[in-house]
């Protein structure tokens, strides 16, 4: 039987994908504190429609991903980021 | 106890150049009436606001840092409101680590300068 298992063959070889480990970046790099002031820096925490990106996408730790929202949320309300639009990016 | 604060404003875009420095500085002087030490001060000039506010596509950006006492931010902001130049404003306290970064980038500023 155990011969019989090693045997099968695919008639396309299946992808093995090799999961590359998400990382947070803050902690990576010691950033310890997230400006406010620099919208091109958020522009990576948020999709196209200006919504904030989840963790499990950016990789980002809980601690960093809530100064991140903070961040991105006080962007906001100076017009440095918009609430809403298309094609932010 | 004295905290250190960072107040962004913006006002706007039809004011001139004078009416401008005005409003800055009557700002600068509440805040120094109320017993606050000016850190730093920096001006973003024209900016076009990412979405408008009262109707206005740009506005002129001002940033103060300061040391103040925590009443000082009440009175602060009352003038804010009242002060119909201000179309947007965010008062902010800084904790160690954004003091750390902003005192990183003046200093890298000033290098700049210097070169």
């Amino acid at each position: 039987m155990a011969q019989n298992q090693s045997e099968i063959r695919y008639l396309t070889p299946p992808t093995v994908e090799i999961k590359k480990k998400k990382y947070c970046r803050f902690k990576k790099n010691k950033i310890k504190y997230i400006d406010y002031k620099d919208p091109e820096f958020l522009k990576k925490f948020v999709n196209e429609q200006g919504k904030i990106l989840p963790r499990r996408i950016t990789g980002t730790s809980l601690k960093y991903q809530r100064k991140v929202a903070k961040a991105i949320k006080r962007a906001r309300h100076l017009a440095l980021l918009p609430y809403v639009t298309d094609m932010l990016k | 106890m004295m905290n250190q604060y960072e107040t962004v404003f913006i006002t706007t875009p039809v004011l001139s150049e004078a009416q401008m420095k005005e409003t800055v500085q009557k700002f600068i002087k509440i805040l120094k009436n109320g017993g606050a030490e000016i850190v730093h001060e920096e001006n973003w000039g024209l900016k076009k606001l990412a979405y408008p506010i009262q109707k206005k596509s740009t506005g002129f950006y001002y940033l103060i840092e300061f040391k103040a006492e925590g009443e000082t931010i009440q009175k602060l902001e009352t003038e804010y409101r009242r002060d119909e130049r201000v179309i947007r404003f965010l008062t902010f306290k800084m904790d160690k680590y954004a003091i750390q970064y902003s005192e990183k980038k003046r200093s890298k500023k000033e290098q700049k300068s210097e070169e």
